[in-house]
């Protein structure tokens, strides 16, 4: 190991850039000729259009084109597509909608995309836009997730009850039967609060085209560019896959909501070649409100059941997921595959069966954020563990301990097979750090001052590391999931490593460079990382579900293991030495049991200058790929302990101590990772305590600014205590398990649980606003009020 | 943005000519509320009258009993001035909890009260302290300036110059921020005066900032907060949102009212 290898909390390399302000985004992509695109979206739910008159528009000052679906029909460009095809219960496939990048014939959402202005300013495009006459036939419009099905609106001609699928996992029977046997069965009424993404950058596009050489470039906000082009060129049909370079540059934040291929790049790439300019477009925040894929919307009835022992043994649930209007580019995944499957939690559960009736609203598109399905599944488990517990008359720590699976490898039963962890050791110790045997104490403290202080758990597990390419072709994937890695030394022994990640704010440059100098033992200052560009990187699959350390780095491991062994024939060759005894080690070719040795810089410039070997029997060089196909999910998991304090006269809930103990396996840069559980948990509490998305009926997005979406801030949150526990990880070279969003999965129940504590009763939904707390402590007094 | 004609003048005297010159005219103070409604393409005047040059808009000065703070001084000099904090503390704390430093650097005070935006901290000051709105025209006391929502005294044209407090024996402000936007979801302002207690409230009311009769009595008796016991508002005439309904608005009146006093009394 070096001192900027793996496990040295070393200072993010990238960050000189981005605080000094030299970070370059999309939007800092200013083209020769440049237009701009402004897209007239829909101000109604749910309309039909009978007629788009662009005519007075079009002769407004400054406007190059304006377009609307029937252009893109005309040039014969598909619809967004929904990458993973989820079937029904009786097998059916999924219906699926048309979702054109431009509306044809019927808006679906406020924010949906009706035409696109293309001038020569911005200011242009939004005047001309103006001067459009859009004859809408208004319709009712379906928003509430729980009754969509019952709704006379039909989103969709192919689904007449706006179901999209109603899908299931787990074993019936055996479910059915252990709730016969309980003891005690425990029920639960769940809303998974609809939230918003906001990454910091919105999203933006440039699209140009070289009628040269007939190549399209699209610069773009994407977590997986590489994804986008496939999708772009296979399906959409903008251009083939071959003549389009996707650019994804710095990009600031994404949470998910820059997986998705949408409608704004698509028609900024194709509308370059109709106008012959570049065509740039840069959402608002409004825009990024109304039309970036939103998150959860989930609506949850939940059942365990215990027997006379206390044993969990079966855990029943069936939810309503809204998918908004279009299925997004993942979304039939998130309430299903990437749900389901974690509601065994951390607990030897012998049979469970889900139910998930997915749905289509008159709302914007739904899709993975933060977690994706995983925070939903986690919140229904610990809440009813957490319930259950209390029902029981059991403390909550104990209740779970007792539940805890302790053997692995273990196999639940919704299809998962948990590698390794050691759930009782992060209990331990978060329990430890949360000084858990005072909380009565400090509870009794709070109520001296007229108070009330509550303590919530949240024993989370979720499944990282997307995943193996088989087994997610055999759930519905539409691509398998490996990931890519080039590494390139060069003569001078300098090293550049191309990955199919995508940087968004997590340190990649870091931490991928600390994993290059831990192996071949130079410094981090001589690697660099290239990613975000498909003309140089070979192909990948890019990053969410926090896969880029399981995944990607182990693509890279692959491949540096690869430069290790061509570096030893090399080295044999100039050493005079046979290839079976030359060892490589702190970064030195050696032979074995002499004091023999080149350097690995030396080793380089030995391979390129291919004077000591003959061509013929070594090839020069030292650059070697690598694909990587994981062998399982990984399961990071842990304990987080909040502890709030509620002030009953206004409702206030005020966080006192946040506890985290993780086990995201081997940890490369720990202050990257503790402030990815810090970033995590500050999504999760906002979750929990201040972030919702409504809209009211008639489907207008009441919650369409920072005026009344409440976003995280640094007050609203403690200083938190982080832990960590290690179990390596068996399914990866690295033993990585990953940390991206454990604490968006693990933070609600933990503060929900705390709150309800507090008030001692279950009754309160996300977000638990102050108005919320209040009403329900008025709630809590009353009985005692009449004793 | 739509485009507009850009004026910057120099006193009182060539803005209010300007007004009547120019073509659908508007006059930016702070521009908190304006230029966000100009740039979401809501209002679009095509004259926009800057007043930001105007020094004799600008200044704080304390005499005698009252405390007289120009139209155009911005909320962080509010919040900073000596005169301030020495004369009625709970003017200067109020100024401190509008906004964020970059709004309280930008942000006026006759912009605030010319606005009557009903969720704005500066009229319960103006209301509770008695305040008088002086303009280019004439002096309007704060009970007659405030007449509804977004709603004030002022005729076209007609620009405030200052705005004079009387200083109270105590006061004091207590703000219950809306969790996203941090405006007042209810705001309550006390104020001891020689001559009775006067508590003004913003944020929760439906018709915009107003005066909480039921507390100022109960306060003019015994100006403490063991006075507001089981003294409880109407929610009649509250503001109702997603935020806070009309039952819980009126319950965070009495709360709010109780700990303004709290932190009067205990100011001395």
């Amino acid at each position: 190991m070096t001192a900027t290898g793996i496990g040295a909390p070393v200072r993010r390399k990238e960050d000189q850039r981005f605080v000094t302000g030299q970070g370059r985004y999309v939007d800092d992509f200013n083209r020769p000729g440049q237009t701009y695109a402004y897209f007239l979206r829909s101000p109604h739910a749910h309309a039909t259009i009978r007629s788009i008159d662009t005519g007075p528009a079009k002769i407004m000052p400054g406007v190059v084109a304006i377009f609307t679906g029937d252009d893109l029909a005309a040039d014969k460009i598909g619809g967004l597509i929904c990458g993973w095809m989820i079937h029904s219960k009786d097998g059916s496939p999924m219906k699926a909608g048309p979702h054109p990048a431009l509306a044809q014939g019927k808006v679906r959402y406020v924010g949906d995309h009706v035409a696109v202005v293309i001038a020569e300013t911005l200011a242009q495009a939004k005047d001309a836009a103006e001067a459009i006459v859009v004859d809408y036939d208004v319709l009712p419009a379906v928003v509430d997730t729980a009754q969509a099905t019952k709704a006379s609106v039909q989103v969709h001609d192919v689904s007449p009850d706006n179901t999209v699928f109603n899908w299931h996992l787990g074993n019936k029977d055996e479910t059915e039967a252990a709730f016969a046997r309980a003891k005690h069965v425990t029920k639960i009424d769940l809303v998974n609060n609809r939230l918003v993404p906001n990454a910091i950058e919105p999203r933006a596009a440039v699209g140009e085209y070289d009628f040269g050489t007939d190549n399209y470039t699209l610069y773009t906000t994407s977590q997986n560019p590489h994804v986008a082009r496939l999708v772009l060129s296979a399906f959409i049909g903008v251009a083939p896959e071959h003549k389009l370079r996707v650019i994804a540059p710095d990009v600031g934040g994404g949470f998910g909501s820059k997986i998705f291929i949408y409608a704004e790049e698509t028609v900024c790439v194709w509308a370059a070649k109709k106008v012959k300019r570049p065509v740039k477009w840069t959402s608002d925040r409004s825009e990024a409100f109304l039309s970036d894929a939103h998150g959860r919307d989930h609506v949850t009835h939940a059942e365990m059941a215990t027997d006379e022992n206390g044993k969990i043994i079966g855990l029943r649930v069936h939810t309503t997921a809204n998918l908004g209007a279009y299925l997004s580019t993942f979304s039939s995944s998130v309430p299903t595959y990437l749900y389901a499957p974690l509601l065994s939690g951390q607990y030897d559960i012998p049979a469970i069966y889900c139910e998930v009736d997915a749905v289509y609203t008159n709302t914007a598109p739904v899709d993975a954020y933060r977690g994706a399905g995983r925070p939903e599944a986690t919140f229904v488990v610990e809440r009813l563990v957490e319930k259950t517990a209390r029902e029981l008359g059991q403390d909550p720590a104990e209740f779970r301990r007792r539940n805890y699976i302790t053997q692995f490898p273990h196999a639940t039963p919704v299809i998962m097979t948990y590698d390794t962890g050691d759930y009782a050791a992060s209990l331990d110790k978060a329990l430890e750090i949360a000084d858990y045997k005072n909380f009565q104490q400090r509870k009794q403290e709070s109520a001296r001052r007229g108070k009330l202080r509550g303590i919530g758990f949240s024993s989370y597990i979720e499944a990282c590391g997307i995943a193996p390419s088989q087994a997610v072709g055999s759930l519905g994937a539409g691509v398998g999931l490996w990931e890519s890695a080039e590494v390139r030394v060069n003569p001078t022994g300098s090293v550049e490593v191309l990955t199919g990640s995508h940087s968004h704010g997590q340190g990649h440059e870091t931490t991928f460079a600390q994993l290059v100098s831990d192996r071949l033992g130079i410094s981090i200052d001589q690697v660099s990382i290239v990613h975000g560009d498909t003309d140089k990187v070979q192909f990948g699959m890019g990053t969410y579900g926090s896969r880029s350390g399981a995944v990607g780095m182990s693509a890279i491991a692959k491949a540096i293991d690869k430069v290790i062994a061509k570096g030893k024939k090399v080295a044999a060759h100039v050493l005079e030495a046979s290839e079976g005894d030359i060892e490589f080690k702190d970064g030195r070719f050696g032979v074995a049991g002499t004091d023999r040795s080149l350097a690995f810089g030396e080793v380089a410039l030995q391979a390129y200058i291919a004077h000591k070997f003959s061509g013929q029997d070594l090839e020069p060089g030292l650059k070697e790929g690598a694909f990587y196909d994981p062998t399982n999910f990984t399961f990071p998991a842990g304990v987080h302990i909040c502890e709030v304090e509620i002030d009953p006269d206004t409702g206030v809930t005020s966080i006192q101590r946040w506890t985290a103990v993780d086990d995201f396996g081997v940890i490369i840069n720990p202050m990257i990772v503790e402030g990815q559980v810090h970033g995590g948990i500050a999504q999760g509490v906002g979750q929990a305590l201040l972030e919702g998305a409504f809209y009211d009926q008639s489907g207008q997005l009441i919650t369409a600014s920072f005026n009344d979406y409440c976003m995280p801030r640094a007050i609203d949150l403690p200083s938190f205590q982080v832990g960590m526990t290690v179990t390596p990880c068996p399914s990866n070279p690295l033993g990585i398990k990953g940390c991206g969003e454990a604490g968006a999965i693990a933070a609600p129940p933990a503060v929900i649980n705390a709150i309800t504590d507090a008030l001692g009763h279950e009754d309160i939904a996300m977000p638990a606003t102050p108005q919320a707390v209040w009403r329900a402590a008025q709630k809590a007094r009353m009985p005692m009020a009449a004793e | 943005m739509y485009a507009f004609e850009y004026h910057r003048p120099t006193s009182v005297k060539e803005a209010a000519g300007l007004i009547g010159q120019v073509e659908d005219p508007k006059f930016l103070a702070g521009g908190h509320t304006l230029l966000p409604t100009m740039k979401l393409r809501l209002a679009g005047p095509a004259n926009l009258i800057d007043l930001g040059q105007i020094a004799e808009l600008r200044g704080i000065e304390r005499s005698g009993d009252t405390l007289a703070i120009g139209a155009m001084t911005k909320h962080a000099e509010v919040a900073n001035a000596a005169e301030v904090k020495e004369a009625i503390p709970a003017l200067a704390e109020l100024a401190e909890l509008i906004g964020d430093p970059h709004v309280r650097n930008r942000g006026t005070i006759g912009g605030s009260v010319a606005n009557n935006d009903p969720s704005a901290d500066y009229p319960a000051a103006c209301l509770a302290l008695n305040a008088t709105i002086v303009t280019n025209r004439r002096k309007i006391a704060a009970d007659d300036f405030f007449q509804g929502i977004f709603t004030t005294a002022l005729e076209d044209g007609e620009i405030i110059t200052q705005i004079v407090f009387p200083i109270p024996t105590q006061a004091a402000y207590a703000k219950f921020r809306n969790p996203a936007s941090r405006y007042a979801l209810v705001g309550v302002f006390v104020a001891k005066h020689a001559d009775g207690v006067r508590v003004a409230v913003t944020g929760a009311g439906s018709n915009g900032v107003f005066r909480a009769s039921e507390i100022e009595q109960a306060l003019s008796g015994n100006f403490a907060a063991e006075a507001l016991d089981g003294v409880t508002v109407s929610e009649a005439e509250m503001n109702s949102d997603i935020h806070a309904d009309a039952a819980y608005r009126a319950h965070l009146v009495s709360v709010m009212a109780g700990r303004a006093v709290q932190t009067a009394v205990a100011r001395g």
